[in-house]
């Protein structure tokens, strides 16, 4: 079959338009020289400031903020660094780099995190500037991944290639990665502030948990433009994000945040560390007068300067080189005599594939969960084998998801039994995307200086507990959220079922809720009832999964048992023997 | 304290006065914004130079109507992570059209020199004992900024370079 | 018996380091100097501060508690416990890893 440039979607720019080149890499923005530059000063820039603190010319209390720009934490064990992967989206050139440096300056392994982004647990501070170095040769960077200022973007995993997408939310996260990225004004900000895009009505970056979140869509007119949620955030006092403006038109995108932002850095509270977030100053000004205050704002920031003309985000668009894709059959007789010759191959055809945006095409979704297993875990010899796989199967390039798995995007039909049989050779074909095995869990004690109790261990649990695909898959959608601290990493309060790791009086306890909700629907759990110890919480949860089971009606997921029921049944018979 | 202007060590030739104490006459002095709202009148026939110092938590609007009775305002940074004082230039600059010295005082770093350029101020009181030559690199370490500030970047980062790079695919 | 203990990550490379009176900072627990009385402990604490600032050795230092029971000494804290062993989810790593 002769390959044909896919060009009838309008959404899917062929090579040639905008300026752009051919690529081996399918839907990366391709750095010019100006962001080699900037990103090649600052590495030298955070190098000399590593020297200044060795010399002593830096007391940690400054140098602190400096390595958090610069995604440095100190942890438990060691200095953990976290590499930004903006939006989400790694060519397998930067993906080899990332299990390159896993191997040289780590101990062969890495983590994905809830925001898109890698870590790197077991890093030494004088090693940084080589490390960032080195990622610089591959255009990549750590800038922004900590510290109070404007983090990674983040934006739906399937982006530009699945079916239901309106917008590419791509486009207009490198527009904020840009906008935002050293910032003058907002780069101290009186705490972390956290953007998230979504391009199509459903919400798969969990934007109304967000400090600002943005769904981007078109009028009637053709024209783009986006709906402004603020105020969202989970941690200690969750909030759900509230509706700014309904439309804001694509020349002000950057404009709009601008004001926010600074409404936000001059009035939100720096006295107390826990009350410094947006969604504070949001609740405690109301949704009212917080608009009024930054449609104020807005209406005389000098728009000129600000405006987002047409010809900046063509550029933009033109620098992400789109993916050869060919005209393809909708249907392939391959697949489809695969999975009627191999159950577990079928069952991961269900579970782990999206619908792509070209016939032919599927989504493929790679779970860093197996039974058992480390969520978001990746040695750096499964990283080499995949970015091969990537390269042959789905252009050269691989998402992370803020779920903590891996995406290849466009994987032609005919090849997914190849790509499964290879996937399964090294420990990475689990069938369990968004079913109960599928857990987010944070590092937990087992790595964080914040947190209170471990998550790992209770998730290992919990997914040994429901390896058998089998069962995972007749239970359908259910979203569990571990969290070893009220920080929330682990996203717990918008969990299906989410699980609070405590510290009791010196030992670790989960106290479970249920009801939560990360999608457009957004809820916070209901608190179940007293915590318990890490073996009683896996039982809880087994209790509730039979009461679902027993309760639902014909394909009814768990969140809508919960919802139609109530969350009594499911107390009652946790806490009946107490 | 050493005065920093256009990344360089400069001379001060203004005075600050702690309240309480005389202000001179015939030198520029710097007077606190709150000693400035209890004796403002006090001011009236003066004919050199007055500067003002705003505490960490005094925002532009406090200062905006009498702006014009000030050839300086020094904004507080209570402690460098703060960075109110960035927006607080900004406001002074671009919603008040205010064309004097600002001048940044208080605990600011070298590491914060360009992004006090590019919001609007045009001197650093540096902390005592800061080392001079981290503020003289500290301009010159990153020459690639991606947002319009009120440097020589203006209007606005992204078009030009969008243009430039159109102008070179011809 | 309960004693106090001092601890901190090592600047360079953000390795658990545990101070002793003579050696200073060392990698292991058992090699840390333990102080039975609270006034005592701080009074190093203080110190073991103030040179590992000047030196830049160390930084993040605090007291914690640790049990000795038949020779063995195991911290109070599932924390400190954590940080003197190395991750419960990975025993190849850490310190516990070459123990």
């Amino acid at each position: 079959m002769t390959a044909t440039a896919f060009r009838a979607d309008p959404g899917i720019p062929g090579p040639g338009t905008f300026g752009s080149e051919p690529d081996d890499h399918a839907g990366i923005y391709r750095y010019d020289d100006l962001d080699r530059r900037f990103v090649a000063e600052r590495v030298e820039q955070f190098s000399k400031q590593v020297t200044r603190r060795l010399a002593g010319e830096l007391t940690e209390d400054e140098f602190k903020p400096l390595r958090l720009m610069n995604g440095l934490y100190l942890q438990l064990h060691a200095y953990m660094l976290r590499i930004a992967v903006p939006y989400g989206v790694l060519t397998t050139t930067q993906f080899r780099k990332l299990s390159e440096i896993g191997r040289k300056y780590d101990k062969g392994y890495g983590h994905f995190t809830t925001r898109q982004n890698l870590q790197f647990n077991w890093i030494k501070l004088e090693d940084t500037p080589a490390i960032l170095g080195e990622l610089a040769e591959v255009d990549m960077h750590a800038l922004q991944t900590s510290g109070n200022c404007v983090r990674n973007v983040t934006t739906d995993q399937f982006v530009g290639a699945s079916a239901d997408e309106i917008v590419d939310g791509r486009v207009y996260a490198e527009i904020l990665r840009q906008w935002t990225i050293a910032h003058p004004e907002f780069t101290y900000l009186p705490r972390k502030f956290k953007i998230a895009i979504m391009g199509s009505d459903s919400d798969r970056a969990a934007i109304r948990t967000h400090d600002v979140g943005v769904i981007a869509k078109r009028n009637e007119a053709g024209e783009t433009g986006f709906t402004f949620y603020v105020g969202g955030g989970l941690g200690r006092s969750p909030f759900v994000g509230k509706l700014v403006r309904e439309w804001v038109p694509e020349q002000d995108f950057a404009a709009y945040l601008e004001a926010i932002l600074r409404v936000y850095n001059q009035y939100g509270r720096r006295d107390n560390i826990y009350k410094a977030r947006i969604k504070i100053l949001v609740h405690q000004l109301g949704i009212d007068k917080f608009k009024a205050e930054v449609e104020e704002e807005f209406a005389r920031l000098p728009r000129p300067k600000f405006t987002l003309a047409p010809e900046i985000v063509e550029g933009i668009r033109a620098r992400f080189a789109s993916p050869g894709l060919e005209r393809l059959p909708a249907e392939s007789a391959e697949f489809e005599r695969s999975k009627a010759e191999n159950v577990e191959f079928a069952r991961w055809s269900t579970v782990n594939l999206a619908a792509h945006k070209a016939p032919g095409y599927a989504i493929v979704s790679v779970s860093l969960k197996p039974a058992g297993g480390i969520p978001g875990d990746i040695t750096s010899e499964q990283m080499d084998t995949l970015a091969d796989l990537a390269d042959r199967y789905s252009f050269g390039e691989i998402r992370v998801t803020h779920a903590q798995n891996l995406v290849l995007a466009h994987v032609r039909k005919d090849d997914l039994f190849d790509l499964w049989r290879q996937l399964d050779a090294i420990g990475l074909a689990t069938a369990n995307i968004g079913l109960i095995g599928d857990i987010i869990a944070c590092p937990g004690l087992d790595y964080c200086a914040l947190a209170n109790a471990r998550s790992i261990p209770l998730a290992q649990a919990i997914s040994a507990r429901f390896a058998d695909p089998a069962r995972q898959q007749a239970i359908g959608e259910l979203g569990i959220k571990i969290s070893g601290c009220i920080n929330a990493c682990g996203h717990h309060h918008v969990g299906h079922i989410g699980i609070l790791g405590v510290d009791k009086r010196g030992e670790e306890r989960y106290q479970i809720t249920i009801g939560g909700d990360a999608t457009l629907t957004t809820a916070i759990g209901d608190i179940i009832g007293p915590a318990v110890t890490e073996e009683a919480a896996v039982d809880a949860i087994d209790t509730m999964v039979e009461i679902y089971l027993a309760n639902r009606t014909e394909g009814e997921r768990f969140l809508d048992t919960i919802r139609r029921i109530g969350h009594g049944p499911f107390k009652e018979s946790i806490y009946a023997a107490d | 304290m050493p005065l920093i202007e256009d990344g360089r060590p400069a001379e001060d030739s203004w005075t600050s006065v702690p309240d309480g104490e005389p202000v001179p006459g015939d030198i520029p002095a710097i007077i606190s914004f709150e000693r400035w709202q209890a004796e403002r009148d006090s001011f009236a026939g003066r004919n050199t130079k007055l500067g003002v110092r705003l505490k960490g938590g005094t925002l532009a609007p406090a200062i905006a109507e009498d702006l014009d009775r000030f050839a300086l305002v020094a904004v507080e940074f209570p402690k460098f992570r703060d960075g109110r004082g960035f927006s607080t230039a900004r406001e002074l600059r671009e919603r008040y059209g205010y064309e004097g010295e600002i001048r940044a005082v208080g605990h600011v770093l070298p590491d914060q020199y360009l992004f006090l350029k590019r919001t609007g101020f045009t001197s650093v009181e540096a902390p005592e004992g800061t080392n001079l030559e981290s503020w003289v690199n500290a301009l010159s370490e990153v020459s690639v900024v991606y947002q319009p500030g009120l440097g020589k970047d203006d209007p606005n980062p992204l078009i030009n370079r969008w243009l430039k790079s159109e102008a070179v695919q011809g | 018996m309960s004693f106090r203990a001092i601890t901190g990550n090592r600047l360079r490379d953000g390795a658990v380091v545990f101070y002793n009176d003579e050696a200073g900072w060392v990698e292991r627990l058992t090699g840390a100097s333990l102080y039975e009385d609270k006034a005592t402990a701080e009074t190093k604490l203080a110190s073991a501060k103030a040179e590992a600032e000047k030196e830049r050795l160390a930084v993040d230092i605090y007291l914690f508690e640790v049990l000795v029971e038949d020779g063995k000494r195991v911290p109070v804290t599932i924390r400190e416990r954590i940080r003197s062993l190395g991750p419960t989810v990975r025993t190849d790593l850490g310190k516990q890893a070459a123990a």
